[in-house]
């Protein structure tokens, strides 16, 4: 059987799903839509089951993204995901309200179990349920009790799914939802409905009820000093983490590959299999792991922050201030972290349930600089930027990349600003939210978090990644006939037998770049870049950091025939102050450098964000748009910039 | 009526922690999504805190805590309870 799982928002119903799943569950999207799907298998005493949670909604008429999903299978019995029952998990310590939506499903004519979850914080707030007379108002329910977030309750919701059937039922109120199409006649029954539960009078309030502990800790979370501070200290930990502690693992994870790699090289026989594995793909492979310990770090805190009931007060604190741009209180998380990295931050726009919100956030998010680009700034920066000290103190060159990260900062907030009047909302913009009470996080469910946003990231957003990186690699390692030629006569100049080993390898790999495919497309590409300042060599630079921005200056090195040690970057810097364009001049003035740092901090070069914003949005429509739009702000804004100071 | 009309309000200016009732929900294309999250007419409904620029407003209703903007809260209608 097919069984769906539904529930308001806050009701413990992920712990539900987790608890009947376990780990044999996995994430994929509704059809068409950018809403996850979790599926997984369970196994009561007859039978095994296939289990679908749904997005938490408060009722089957749909507004938000979520709910349309929740009211498109529900209508739809040839859809591929419409269930043949319900389970329904309420919040025992606010049913009457959780009941609106579980009232509709039971008239719709489901078979259905209604969990009343969080049995012990009802009883801790002195409810008494009168489960005999919830019984009697629906009688072809099964109604269990649990409390997911300590396993209670199992093997009650698995014995209630034996026990339902199939049967004509008498409606809880009439419901047609034919007839339901106008806002004036949903309300109007939701409002009946309402009345009537309550009517029922099932809750008892036994004794007074202790005051609200959350309410009180608000004092203090969402105050007008304390709250922001808070807030920023916990950004300022999420951040230190995906930005400096999660460099340790990645560098493992960095160097194993380089291992493998050469291992590989070495074992296998000499060929083009062998190069296409050993350079193109295990590299490739690599460069999609790279990314894992910063989503595993940003997604540890994220459901922490979500499974504690903070991040609705984040949304709170912040919603005044984001309003403005269009964006969501939630949007500081997602832009803050991609000023480590755009992937991890892309990914936790998820949390923002609104699709527009969420869209805006997706698209400026590349704008903020990543720590990819430190490289690139770094580089150009000690190049074209005198080191001198403004009034003795300040640094100009920690001005200037000062600078390019506020520039990308202003320019995010800004395509957010005009993003809002051109992005048609699907769906009307609304802030009417629950701020559930503050809970201990629950492990098990945060593990999940990780665990499922990782494995998405690998098997969806990787294999793009994998391919685009082993095409840049073909293009950079081959090319045409023409190039064995060239080596010759390179081999026969003095320069060349004068050299060392190292330095003959270097100046190979210099020359086999340059005549490489990409190299012949950077000659080709000189006039469209050359009113940027740059040559050809630099647009090869270019071309091949599309697989990352740091490729940028590992690709000037092999260019320029310097190594990439510690001591080669500073071999390149002065090779590159060094280097004379054809009239003479530097190739690396001041107009050009500061032409490419601003191009850089616009341009889309990321293929693996690419990747992620495709397995966001589920359509190539909206990673192309940003890429264009990148592009062509990166190559104007470097125009006016070089045209100014040249 | 004159005296009941003059003591309406909406709930994006009532005072904190006062207990009021709600009267009325305009037509306005929020209204199903209000009635949703259980603000009907006749419930009771107090403001217990604010963000920090005053908005949005969270709301307490039947033991639960609803955040809302100033512009919401202006589709409800409430008086003295």
């Amino acid at each position: 059987m097919k069984i769906a799982l539904f529930g308001n928002p806050n009701t413990g119903k992920s712990s539900v799903f987790n608890m009947l799943t376990g780990l044999r569950q996995q994430v994929g999207n509704f059809p068409g839509v950018t809403v996850d799907k979790k599926q997984g298998s369970i196994k009561t005493p007859n039978e095994k089951h296939e289990l679908i949670d749904f997005p938490g909604t408060y009722s089957f008429f749909a507004r938000s993204l979520d709910e349309q999903v929740v009211k498109e299978v529900l209508n739809d019995s040839t859809h591929p995901d419409y269930p043949d029952a319900i389970i329904y998990v309420a919040d025992a310590a606010n049913l009457e309200r959780n009941l609106l939506f579980f009232s509709q499903l039971y008239d719709l004519g489901f078979p259905i179990v209604l969990v009343l979850n969080m049995w012990d914080r009802a009883q801790q707030k002195g409810l008494q349920i009168n489960l005999e007379l919830l019984q009697q108002s629906f009688p072809d329910a099964q109604i269990v009790t649990t409390n997911a977030r300590v396993s209670i309750g199992k093997t009650r919701i698995l014995t209630a799914l034996d026990a339902l059937e199939k049967k004509e039922r008498a409606p809880f109120l009439a419901f047609d939802r034919q007839q339901l199409q106008s806002d004036q006649e949903q309300t109007l029954n939701t409002n009946q409905r309402l009345e009537k539960i309550r009517a029922l009078g099932l809750v008892q309030q036994r004794n007074t009820p202790a005051p609200n502990k959350s309410t009180r800790l608000d004092q203090i979370l969402t105050h007008r000093i304390y709250g922001y501070l808070i807030f920023s200290l916990i950004l300022l930990t999420i951040f230190q983490f995906i930005f400096s502690f999660a460099s340790i693992p990645m560098d493992f994870i960095d160097g194993q590959f380089v291992r493998l790699s050469d291992w590989c090289s070495h074992v296998l026989p000499e060929g083009v299999l062998t190069r296409l594995i050993a350079q193109g793909l295990i590299p490739g492979i690599g460069g999609v792991l790279v990314f894992v310990p910063q989503i595993a770090i940003l997604f540890f805190f994220i459901a922490l922050l979500e499974e504690s009931g903070y991040l609705s007060r984040v949304v709170f604190i912040m919603d005044r201030l984001m309003r403005p741009f269009g964006l969501n209180g939630k949007s500081v998380v997602p832009l803050l972290s991609s000023v480590a990295c755009a992937i991890p931050g892309i990914m936790s726009a998820r949390t923002i349930t609104d699709w527009k919100e969420r869209l805006i956030t997706i698209f400026v998010a590349p704008f903020m600089s990543c720590s990819a680009r430190i490289p690139v700034y770094t580089l150009l920066i000690s190049v074209v930027i005198p080191k001198t000290y403004i009034g003795g103190i300040l640094s100009l060159q920690g001005l200037v990349l000062f600078g390019l990260y506020l520039l990308g900062i202003l320019f995010a907030l800004g395509t957010a600003l005009v993003l809002q009047f051109l992005v048609k909302n699907r769906t009307s913009g609304y802030h009417v939210m629950e701020l559930p009470d503050y809970k201990n996080p629950r492990m098990s469910n945060v593990g999940y978090t990780v665990f499922e946003k990782v494995k998405v990231f690998v098997t969806d957003a990787g294999k793009i990644i994998v391919a685009i990186s082993i095409l840049l690699w073909a293009l950079a390692t081959y090319g045409p006939s023409s190039r064995t030629a060239a080596l010759k006569d390179l081999h026969q100049t003095q320069a060349f037998k004068n050299a060392n080993e190292t330095q003959k390898q270097e100046l190979d790999n210099s020359l086999l770049l340059s005549q490489s495919y990409i190299g012949h497309f950077g000659k080709w590409m000189e006039p469209a870049i050359a009113p940027l300042g740059y040559d050809w060599k630099i647009g090869v630079a270019l071309l091949s950091s599309f697989a990352a921005r740091e490729v940028f200056v590992g690709s000037l090195a092999t260019i320029y025939a310097v190594g990439e040690d510690s001591d080669g970057q500073k071999r390149l810097v002065h090779k590159l102050k060094e280097e004379k364009n054809e009239y003479g001049k530097p190739t690396y003035s001041l107009a050009t450098g500061a032409s490419l740092l601003v191009f850089y901090v616009f341009a889309m070069q990321c293929m693996a964000t690419l990747a992620v914003v495709k397995r966001e949005t589920q359509t190539w429509k909206w990673p192309l748009i940003q890429l264009l739009f990148m592009g062509v702000v990166a190559y104007l804004s470097a125009f006016v910039v070089f045209q100014i100071l040249v | 009526m004159m005296l009941l009309l003059h003591m309406s309000q909406t709930l994006d200016a009532i005072s904190l922690n006062e207990l009021v009732e709600i009267s009325a929900i305009s037509n306005d294309a929020i209204a199903p999504k209000l009635s949703e999250m259980g603000l009907t007419k006749g419930q009771k409904i107090k403001a217990i805190f604010k963000a920090p620029f005053g908005d949005p407003i969270a709301y307490e209703i039947n033991g639960n805590v609803i955040s809302m903007r100033k512009e919401e809260g202006m589709q409800v209608e409430v008086q003295m309870a």
